[in-house]
């Protein structure tokens, strides 16, 4: 009978194969022997762990590679095994030896508040997990054919990479992340994956469908969903294909309105095999990424500057100042132990408590918008006091470079909508143009986290009073003919488009990897009045 | 026997982090010296050698790392560790 499971997407696409289960390792535990033998295995079973690792990092590269190689490293490291030994001289089995080590080293990584430390504990299970297997003498797991739908509980990045995804398959787990390491890989090798799914998944056997797309697993799918199945796989591989080859083209709606595709830039190295053909300029630079160990240095910043507005070769560059802050955090620039960084001293506010630094900034995009069309864009904006401190700034920069005998422009500035209040006020802003962030907006709107809104997934949409404001601040730049855009992830979000296509919305700033898809969305749609947009 | 020292900041974006730790125990293994790191003058001071020691440090951005080295090719140890780190890891 077909059973109906929802989870969380983690990765979209659409797999249909059969089931194949990953049980965590449990194996028989050891009785026990002489604390040599003992030692002995446990030795062993580190090594044949270190040359499985070593033989499937000898088909990786790059970043898939280097994940193995720390588990590598910290194998090869006497260390690691330290405590587990001497558990075992104490007469323990060397199994329970090493669960109990490796339990305890996991523990001292939980324990940091620094989230890169956190992360590594599943590389910790996973190297705990690969020499358990071989003091158990259980296989590491059972063979995965090409194609195959994996679930398990989780799933650790070396069992995910020891896989072979060339055929394509899918992922269902029970518990996991979208944010996860694993779910990441996922999606750079366009595997479905799905997470969340609960005990349910069980029950899974033979044929099953796995939609990443809304995170729906059909287990023994009768005859009409495995057909619908099919042909959206069909439908999803040739749009993907179709979509690639037209993303030069301009992105006009079937009735014929041109809108503006931007991109959201976090570093240079983003743009690497795009051509500036590709869109219509950038709507959006995250300075905080792309020069936050240079806050200091004009140069350097007024070079990567330099380097966007040369790549645009005309087209329009937005450059929002430093937003730093909330979960962007720069050490020894944005302050430390707030109680609420989020409602706190974060992009705009903290940029004016240092105009040491921001006039930095400011002398170097005035004077990288002297080699081509330049736009300041001025984070967490929530009062019109602030627009006009930034306005002085901006003169007195300018001022700087202009008896420095540098060349210079002052460009058009403009503000995000991302507080709640100053989306429904947006006449009291003396601006030239609006950038909606939905995700600031989102958070700040619904007193929800943005981590939390990311465990929801890629499906998930805009809360309806969130619209009404983006609707509010729309309609009043329609009305002023004052230029605006969208920026935050809901740009990106194709199910959303005709919503923000209706509400008046004409440009989006999106991720390089999203264009293709949005500007062959945009060609499938068709107003359904003649509402004018604004461009 | 040779003894050398010197200090770097930790400038790269996430410390002395799973990558970064890698990096740092190759380059010290190069060498005979015995390496030792520490965050503090003061220490605990850590092999270098140890990518597990290393990690159970948690050194993050923005920290002072301290290195010190006792052997024949001391000096020339403690600027390799002092250059990896100034390169910000070869990370960015």
């Amino acid at each position: 009978m077909e059973r109906r499971l929802i989870g969380k997407a983690a990765s979209p696409g659409i797999a249909i194969g059969r089931v194949v289960s990953l049980r965590p390792v449990s194996g028989v535990p050891r009785a026990g022997a002489a604390p040599d033998l003992e030692r002995s295995a446990l030795r062993q079973a580190i090594e044949a762990t270190k040359q499985n690792l070593r033989s499937m990092v000898a088909r990786l590269a790059g970043d898939e590679a280097a994940i193995l190689e720390f588990q590598i490293a910290m194998l090869e490291d006497p260390e690691l095994a330290l405590e587990a030994e001497q558990f075992v001289g104490e007469g323990q089995p060397a199994d329970a030896a090493w669960l109990r080590s490796m339990d305890m080293e996991m523990a001292r990584y939980r324990a940091s508040y620094d989230v890169h430390f956190r992360g590594r504990v599943s590389d910790l299970a996973d190297i705990r997990d690969g020499v358990l297997s071989h003091l158990r003498s259980t296989p590491e797991h059972d063979p995965i054919e090409p194609g195959q739908i994996v679930v398990a509980e989780d799933l650790a990045p070396s069992h995910f990479l020891r896989m072979d995804w060339t055929s394509g398959g899918g992922i269902a787990l029970r518990a996991g992340s979208p944010a996860s390491h694993v779910a990441m890989l996922a999606r750079a090798r366009s595997i479905p994956m799905v997470v969340g799914l609960g005990e349910a998944v069980e029950g899974l056997t033979g044929l099953t469908v796995l939609d990443g797309e809304t995170g729906m697993v059909i287990g023994s799918p009768v005859e009409e969903s495995l057909t619908q199945a099919q042909a959206q796989a069909l439908r999803l591989s040739v749009g993907r294909r179709e979509a690639e080859q037209r993303m030069r083209e301009p992105a006009v709606t079937r009735d014929g309105k041109r809108l503006s595709i931007l991109l959201n830039i976090s570093s240079l190295r983003e743009l690497t095999g795009l051509m500036p053909e590709d869109c219509d300029g950038i709507g959006l630079t995250r300075t905080e990424f792309l020069i936050e160990s240079a806050l200091l240095d004009e140069e350097a910043q007024f070079r990567a500057y330099a380097a966007l507005v040369r790549w645009a070769a005309g087209r329009v560059v937005t450059i929002r100042t430093l937003d730093a802050g909330g979960d962007k955090p720069i050490p020894g620039y944005s302050p430390e132990g707030e109680a609420n960084s989020f409602l706190g001293l974060r992009g705009i506010r903290l940029s004016l408590s240092r105009p040491d630094v921001f006039l930095v900034q400011l002398r170097a995009i005035l004077r990288a918008a002297a080699l081509g069309p330049t736009r300041i864009l001025l984070p967490m904006v929530t009062l019109p006091e602030e627009v006009g401190e930034a306005r002085s700034l901006v003169n007195i920069a300018a001022e700087q470079l202009a008896r420095a005998g540098l060349a210079f422009v002052v460009p058009p500035i403009g503000i995000m909508i991302e507080v709640p209040a100053a989306a429904m006020a947006p006449e009291i802003f003396p601006v030239d143009f609006f950038s909606i962030g939905s995700n600031d907006l989102e958070q700040y709107a619904c007193a929800s986290a943005r981590d939390a809104l990311q465990l929801a997934g890629h499906a998930h949409n805009l809360h309806p009073g969130t619209l009404a404001m983006m609707a509010h601040v729309t309609h009043f730049a329609r009305a002023n003919k004052i230029d605006l855009g969208l920026c935050g992830d809901a740009a990106g979000n194709l199910a959303m488009l005709p919503t923000f296509l209706e509400m008046g919305i004409g440009s989006f700033s999106v991720a390089p990897g999203c264009v293709a898809e949005l500007k062959a969305a945009i060609r499938n749609h068709r107003a359904s009045d003649g509402t004018s947009i604004v461009a | 026997m040779p003894e050398a020292r010197a200090s770097a900041e930790l400038t790269n974006r996430v410390g002395l982090h799973a990558r970064p730790s890698v990096k740092l125990t190759q380059i010290a293994k190069r060498f005979s010296a015995r390496i030792e790191i520490a965050t503090s003058l003061d220490g605990p001071w850590t092999d270098a050698k140890s990518p597990v020691k290393i990690m159970r440090i948690k050194a993050v951005r923005g920290e002072i790392l301290h290195v010190k080295a006792f052997g024949a090719d001391a000096a020339s140890a403690v600027a390799a560790v002092v250059d990896l780190v100034q390169r910000n890891f070869d990370e960015e």
